[in-house]
């Protein structure tokens, strides 16, 4: 067992988790239900029970880092099941944004991924999947990825080689941009 | 129903990688008498991404598509995607406070008012059109076929956001199939997750995932597997030769939308529900099926 330095327990983190997420993390008893049912732990390096016991002792680094976070896929399998009725995905939600902000995310392939899909939105409106793949695999230096799914989806109507923008492009960049200004980013 | 006209919102990959599922759920959809409405110029509503960056810039963009509805008057948004379902739910759920609302109409063009409700078409035809009307329109039974129920994980929970079916162990698939005269097995899996969309970043976990899914469909005897979700006919049905080198196996199970199989036993041809667009072909079964019929 790990022991804890009274000195590193993060309140301010507590309770920005509390506040951002909506859940009373202090009423979760470790019964590890969400753990059981989480058809990601064999991945986790921090099981989920163990990711709400790190928040209720303010280890911010510890979880803000795990890798855990960002391979959760929210399926919402913890939340169902929590017999506390905390909202567990939104908490891992709620991690992820945190750790984009404190710039600790360990997963940058994941983050890259969601990011290069919102700006496929900004761009055309709408997630253009073709370009979605080829941007995301030659930014990850492997640009063959997935090619032998090409000749599965040609001539089935399902690649387009080009985007479709729609009408209302114009609006969407300004919610993206109106956001950005909001949070001064 | 009652003649009630919903708002369509067909979803980014029904123009791409799931645009069978658009198809079928539209002619399905028609021959029930279900009015779609498809919303007006329509945007993306930003899914799983979008609420790892910010719930306010997530919800924004589900409520553009919401708004739009609302002005053209119609009272539901249906959409056959559950991710793009959660979206819009979450939406509407942030609106419920005052201040959110304020905030999500300061990043739009046009005002939302978050009256709206959003239902999975899977919903509307299990509730309002109901298994029994289902039923009396079956021109070809689907007899001799065995079908897996496959719901995965975010059709039905959390319970208190879905407001539909079972979380634990829903049944809205498997008494549509039984109506059609399919056999519907238990299915052990029907709730485990496919992978959701790790495909380009984490590859393997989906091949791991979706290979337990389509493993346990084998164990118990499936000639396919049915579903009402994109992503997950996108891992299990076109990274099949995929999960079939990463384990080893050689799976090859037709993995079906349930909008899909609700046209076939309607009477429409398997090419008008464009079961020739899979990557694993059913036709071994269809040819079973023909011949089930003729007995
Ligand atoms: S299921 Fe709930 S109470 Fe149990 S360990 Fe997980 S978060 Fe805590
Ligand atoms: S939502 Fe995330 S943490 Fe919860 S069960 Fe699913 S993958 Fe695991």
């Amino acid at each position: 067992m790990e022991i804890l330095d009274l000195a590193s327990i993060d309140r301010d983190f507590i309770k920005a988790v509390e506040e951002e997420s909506g859940q009373d993390i202090s009423l979760c008893y470790q019964c590890g239900n969400c753990t059981a049912g989480c058809p990601y732990a064999f991945a986790f390096d921090i099981p989920v029970h163990q990711i709400m016991r790190l928040i209720q002792v303010g280890q911010k680094e510890e979880v803000l880092r795990s890798h855990a976070i960002w391979l959760c896929a929210t399926c919402e399998t913890c939340t169902t099941r929590c017999p506390r009725n905390i909202d567990v995905a939104r908490v891992m939600d709620t991690l992820r944004i945190m750790a984009r902000r404190e710039g600790m995310v360990s997963e940058a392939g994941i983050r890259r991924f969601h990011d290069d899909f919102l700006d496929s939105v900004k761009r055309h409106g709408r997630v253009y999947e073709v370009g979605l793949l080829l941007k995301y695999n030659l930014q990850s230096g492997r640009p063959f990825a997935d090619a032998e799914l090409g000749p599965k989806l040609l001539g089935k109507g399902k690649l387009h080689y080009f985007p479709e923008n729609i009408k209302g492009v114009g609006a969407v960049k300004e919610i993206f941009e109106r956001f950005a200004k909001k949070r001064g980013l | 129903m009652k003649g009630d006209r919903y708002a369509y919102f067909p979803g980014c990959s029904q123009k791409g990688t799931a645009v069978e599922y658009g198809i079928s759920s539209r002619k399905v959809a028609e021959a029930l008498g279900v009015e779609l409405v498809e919303i007006e110029d329509w945007s993306c509503c930003g899914a799983t991404p979008a609420h790892t960056v910010d719930r306010l810039l997530s919800g924004a963009l589900a409520a553009r598509n919401l708004a739009t509805a609302e002005k053209m008057g119609l009272a539901t948004l249906v959409t056959p995607c559950p991710a793009c379902l959660v979206a819009s739910k979450n939406a509407l759920e942030l609106a419920q406070d005052d201040e959110s609302l304020k905030e999500l109409n300061e990043l739009l063009d046009l005002p939302f008012k978050a009256e709206i409700q959003a239902k999975s078409l899977l919903q509307i035809i299990f509730e309002e059109v109901g298994v029994d009307a289902l039923a009396q329109k079956v021109k070809k039974p689907l007899k001799g076929m065995r079908l897996a129920p496959y719901y995965g994980c975010l059709l039905t929970r959390p319970p208190e956001r879905a407001q539909f079916d079972d979380p634990e162990n829903p049944i809205s698939i498997d008494r549509i199939l039984e109506a059609l005269g399919a056999e519907v097995p238990d299915f052990p899996f029907k709730t485990e997750c496919c992978g959701a969309a790790f495909g380009l970043p984490k590859r393997d976990m989906v091949l791991t995932l979706s290979g337990k899914i389509l493993d346990m469909a084998q164990q118990i005897g499936a000639d396919g597997i049915v579903l009402a979700c994109s992503l997950c006919q996108q891992n299990l049905d076109l990274r099949q030769g995929q999960i079939n080198s990463h384990l080893g196996t050689n799976f090859e199970i037709p993995i079906f939308y349930i909008t899909q199989m609700i046209g076939l036993a309607f009477g429409f041809s398997s090419k008008e529900m464009g079961l020739d667009r899979h990557a694993v072909h059913p036709d071994k079964l269809l040819k079973k099926w023909e011949e089930k019929l003729k007995e």
